[in-house]
């Protein structure tokens, strides 16, 4: 008995979606949630202690980030995140934001990249990765990506990860396309973006870091990415490796020119 | 140790909003970690927030509230380059202020 009840409830409730005028409501009663916890964004805990951490003196050399390279000469921060990734001449690489702070990290303070991106998320140097991040991407905000597109490395590294997106494979023949690859769709309550668009890829791609507020967590894009490899059931990808600069290569260059960047986000 | 606070204020004339990020785990009490133990209670007990040193808001913080609380309020008076003061204390005894200036 119980269960037949519950059985219509779930038949009202779905037939409650079905009417467009319900679901915008709905759709705007979650905008509004997400207003409102926009207004007190953790991520500026983060912002905060990136801003003195690039400053401040670490590692083997005792340097601080200040010299470092983001893409627009040493020490320039500011539009910086919405070019990346790009190809930099000094490494020969095409690298985004982390990739890059790794190499910076190394040349500059002495502290060895390979070790830090074998440390877990939320751990150790990886927790300072977070906040550098998380403030370098509001040194942004507001800006639209524009991702250079001249270099033959960057072209490459953008049909590669064009590639890598539309990919499906593992146990359950899933890509990101999967999920990522239509207009309208969502799981639960969570609107999916179709990243193969420009103004959507911008609004995936232009909120990460974020600030999560389920775990309590400041998540990078590496991170994000990470836990897409892992929702697909793939094996996980190295941090900064080539797979997961070519996908943001291709998410950043389909932003580019359409939305502004909110980076560091608030999400649920 | 527990990182600075971030606190905005701002008055209109008549009244001033505070805004204020904390940065604490808030631990309930309630959650196990990997190996099955409970994690220890470690939260907020104690707000106060004065203006030019007189109490504005003072508030008992208990383990439902949030990581990294956000509070928000509004207090009568208060203008430009005038001084806000936070403080909390938590169930281990750690302490934390931070000041700022009326915008």
């Amino acid at each position: 008995m119980k269960n037949s009840t519950y059985a219509a409830c779930v038949v009202a409730s779905a037939f409650m979606f079905a009417t467009p005028v319900l679901a915008d409501a709905t759709a705007e009663g979650i905008a509004k949630y997400r207003e409102a916890l926009a207004e007190g964004n953790p991520a500026e805990l983060w912002e905060m202690r990136g801003e003195e951490l690039w400053k401040e003196a670490r590692g083997p050399k005792k340097a601080t980030l200040e010299k470092c390279d983001l893409g627009q000469g040493p020490g320039v921060v500011k539009g910086v995140f919405v070019t990346l990734p790009r190809h930099f001449a000094d490494t020969g690489r095409v690298q985004d934001l982390e990739s890059r702070l790794l190499t910076c990290m190394e040349t500059l303070q002495g502290i060895p990249a390979d070790e830090v991106a074998k440390t877990p998320f939320g751990k150790g140097e990886q927790k300072n990765i977070e906040a550098l991040v998380a403030w370098i991407s509001a040194e942004s905000r507001g800006m639209k990506f524009n991702l250079p597109m001249a270099h033959p490395e960057e072209k490459r590294m953008y049909e590669i990860g064009k590639r890598a997106f539309n990919y499906r494979g593992g146990t359950h023949d899933f890509g990101c396309v999967t999920c990522h690859g239509e207009d309208g769709k969502r799981i639960r309550l969570q609107d999916l973006p179709n990243l193969t668009k420009g103004p959507d890829a911008a609004r995936g791609f232009g909120s990460w870091p974020a600030y999560r507020v389920s775990s309590g967590e400041l998540w990078s894009m590496q991170r994000r990415l990470n836990d897409c490899f892992r929702q697909q059931r793939f094996p996980y990808p190295m941090y900064g490796s080539d797979v997961t600069v070519a996908l943001s290569s291709y998410l950043g260059v389909t932003a580019n020119g359409t939305v502004e960047s909110i980076a560091p986000a608030i999400k649920r | 140790m527990a990182g600075p606070m971030r606190i905005r204020a701002a008055s209109n004339g008549t009244e001033t909003e505070v805004k204020i990020l904390m940065s604490h785990d808030m631990e309930t009490g309630q959650r196990k970690d990997a190996s099955g133990a409970l994690v220890p209670a470690h939260h907020i007990t104690e707000l106060t927030a004065t203006h030019n040193g007189r109490v504005v808001l003072a508030a008992q913080f208990g383990p439902a509230v949030s990581k990294n609380p956000y509070l928000q309020f509004k207090f009568a008076g208060g203008a430009k380059g005038d001084k806000v003061n936070v403080s909390w204390v938590d169930n281990k005894g750690d302490k934390r202020t931070d000041e700022v200036v009326v915008a």
